[in-house]
């Protein structure tokens, strides 16, 4: 089992009143009201508490990456990454992920990953994202094009990981007439790459057909064993068994003392209506084009006010609903190990994500949260997870994608 | 569909092959061809503006590549792109000589493919025409709208929108504007709705051209009306009050009189 932490790494320094005046907070709410001064204040926080993430014995720091948004103050998860590659000796460095589509040259991506890797002695995992579809519009990156442009990029950057320069890329896309960076990944053919995501059918497939783990967000256990289904069915059909190394889970996980003081943190994740991706019009958050055309009747719907978000979340949504759903872990110590033993003996997922402080939770109760994760939680968890045989793909040592497979290891069922 | 959209008078429909795509057009009266060159959120139907030229003109409204029932060109990178598909349509169809009136979006797919071929086009008219950036103001952004928004934006008086459309259009009318949003996105991102390079272009096209806007367009800045026409050799402006940006939709008659007299003299 690999556990890592993760906090979206919120901005509460802005006046509460304007984002309720205005009905949002991502892409278009003035950035007049953003607070330097506080906001500096809260990366030295931060960074406080991920050297604690490692010193109590999480194997991981997922971090990632949001634009014109307070619920996220990470606008490069690659900035985060170099500091804490320096900052820190033995946690790996979860990037999940770049949103590649959103950035014009995949490789000054591939060379800054890079950077990365080497300065951190080899602990990258490189996710890749489509990023919102807010960012899209926020960095004018075309929203019909979005899941061509994720391709074609990956295609480049793994590419330029694996085979020596120079090179000429001549792309739908992308177009560089030299690749041939100096700078290269220390790990061998290329860090590990991730894939997180919801709902989108085509992102759980690219995964299961490259043998990347996928990781599920905060989706329902019902919602991801069909995930699941689905990439187990992709993963014969191009020749193996995916096992729990291949499956991740994301999940809002929150210990304290007493069951009281961590109900009354868990309320913050509640700080975006429970909306993880910020309060957006939601015409932002699924520009035309963006989504699968599947949905697109639900994103009309939602575009004009017909529906409810596809997690049926909205302003009337408490902690106590979604803790009941199971969206939500929050308790005693006891209370957060019996509700993972739940999650993942149903899921059996190799690896998971701590989503353990979120909006306005303090510095101080964020620090406790961690220090009783790493003191009572983990060890019972990882036993949990031995029990079960859920080994993370680093335990099971599983080759870093279907093109690093050994072709004789490969047996495709009914392609 | 509405109503309203049903009720509208019928014009037989035809499909023809360009460049191996499949092209639906709609076509209806005898006399001088005219082509309709629809907005971006494509032709609702057999609009009482068709109609109305119909009485005098032939005229034809394609569904252009990747709208309505036309098949999307996936290979299609650029407005001009399409107006190059549209002429090459015509040469197919052995239509020499056109009278091009291009709506909003379509206006500015007209006036690329006047510059390409003037010899061809006997007059233009533009119509609220998107395709060069207003000295002053934008060219609203529809990603930034819901697709009711947007729509109910382009009308002067929501009246004439409810007509049409009714007060809440069905989910299947705003699942095509969807549709047609990332078309348009997939050849006018960016910059958004307009050519940089159209403007250096337009002096050298002498074709007779009436341009017409709606003063209360919240769409496309009026003053792009005025840009059209200074930089233009031959056309005159006007302006029809009480109407949007959709104002073939708020004013038909007063639009189809407008464009017969302008045709005619």
């Amino acid at each position: 089992m690999f556990i890592a932490y993760f906090t979206e790494q919120p901005d509460t320094s802005y006046p509460k009143e304007v984002g309720d005046r205005l009905g949002y907070t991502a892409l278009l709410m003035p950035n007049e009201h953003f607070n330097a001064e506080a906001v500096s204040g809260l990366y030295q926080e931060r960074l406080k508490e991920y050297l604690y993430v490692e010193e109590v014995g999480f194997d991981g720091i997922m971090l990632n990456e949001h634009h014109n948004a307070p619920f996220c103050l990470q606008a490069k998860c690659n900035i985060f990454a170099a500091v804490l590659a320096a900052m820190t000796s033995r946690v790996k460095i979860e990037l999940l992920g770049n949103p590649l589509p959103v950035n014009d040259n995949p490789v000054r991506l591939a060379e800054e990953i890079g950077m990365i890797d080497l300065i951190s002695k080899g602990r990258i995992i490189s996710g890749f994202v489509r990023g919102g579809g807010t960012e899209q519009i926020s960095t004018n990156a075309n929203p019909a094009y979005n899941r061509e442009r994720f391709v074609e990029s990956h295609d480049l950057i793994v590419k330029t990981w694996t085979e020596p320069g120079p090179w000429r890329w001549e792309g739908n896309h992308f177009q560089l007439r030299v690749v041939n960076p100096w700078i290269v990944p220390l790990q061998k053919p290329h860090p590990r790459i991730w894939m997180p995501g919801v709902a989108s059918k085509e992102t759980v497939i690219f995964a299961a057909e490259h043998r990347y783990p996928f990781v599920a967000l905060s989706t329902t256990i019902d919602i991801t064993k069909k995930i699941w289904a689905l990439y187990d069915e992709t993963a014969r059909r191009v020749g193996y068994e995916a096992g729990p190394e291949t499956k991740g889970y994301e999940m809002r996980i929150h210990v304290q003392d007493t069951e009281e003081k961590a109900l009354e943190a868990a309320r913050h994740y509640m700080w975006m209506q429970g909306e993880f991706t910020g309060v957006t019009h939601p015409v932002w958050h699924n520009p035309a084009g963006y989504g699968s055309p599947s949905w697109r009747k639900q994103f009309v719907e939602m575009a004009n006010g017909r529906r409810k978000n596809v997690a049926n979340v909205d302003s009337t949504t408490t902690v106590e609903d979604l803790r009941t759903t199971g969206n939500i872990i929050a308790g005693t110590p006891d209370q957060v190990i019996e509700a993972v033993r739940h999650l993942l003996t149903e899921l059996r997922p190799g690896i998971l994500n701590m989503w353990c402080s979120d909006g306005g939770m303090s510095h101080e109760t964020t620090m406790r949260c961690i220090e009783l994760m790493g003191r009572e939680v983990l060890p019972a968890v990882r036993q949990i997870a031995d029990g079960l045989g859920l080994q993370s793909p680093f335990e099971a040592n599983a080759p870093v994608s279907l093109a690093a497979t050994p072709k004789q290891e490969l047996q495709p069922v009914g392609a | 569909m509405t109503e309203a959209l049903t009720a509208l008078p019928e014009a037989p429909e035809e499909f023809v092959d360009v460049i191996g795509e499949k092209i639906r057009w709609l076509k209806k009266g005898s006399g001088e061809p005219l082509l309709v060159l629809h907005h971006e959120i494509g032709n609702p139907g057999w609009l009482p503006f068709y109609e109305r030229l119909s009485e005098k003109f032939a005229v034809t409204v394609p569904d252009f590549p990747g709208w309505g029932q036309s098949e999307r060109p996936l290979w299609m990178r650029s407005v001009r792109d399409l107006a190059v598909e549209m002429n090459l349509l015509l040469d197919q169809e052995g239509i020499d000589q056109v009278v091009l009136v291009g709506l909003g979006f379509g206006g500015w797919v007209a006036a690329e493919m006047a510059t390409m071929n003037q010899r061809r086009c006997k007059k233009l008219v533009l119509v609220a025409a998107t395709g060069i950036q207003p000295k002053e103001g934008e060219i609203v952004d529809q990603f930034l709208l819901s697709h009711l928004d947007y729509v109910r934006m382009g009308f002067h008086d929501l009246k004439n929108f409810d007509e049409l459309f009714t007060a809440e259009p069905p989910t299947e009318l705003l699942m095509d504007w969807d549709v047609h949003r990332e078309m348009t996105a997939r050849i006018a991102w960016k910059p958004w709705l307009f050519s940089q390079t159209l403007p250096r272009l337009l002096p050298g096209l002498k074709t007779p051209t009436l341009i017409a806007w709606g003063a209360d367009d919240r769409i496309v800045p009026l003053v792009c009306g005025e840009q059209y026409r200074d930089a233009l050799p031959n056309a005159r402006l006007e302006i029809l009050q009480g109407a949007g940006h959709f104002l073939e939709m708020e004013k038909p008659d007063e639009l189809a009189r407008l464009v017969t007299g302008f045709v005619g003299s």
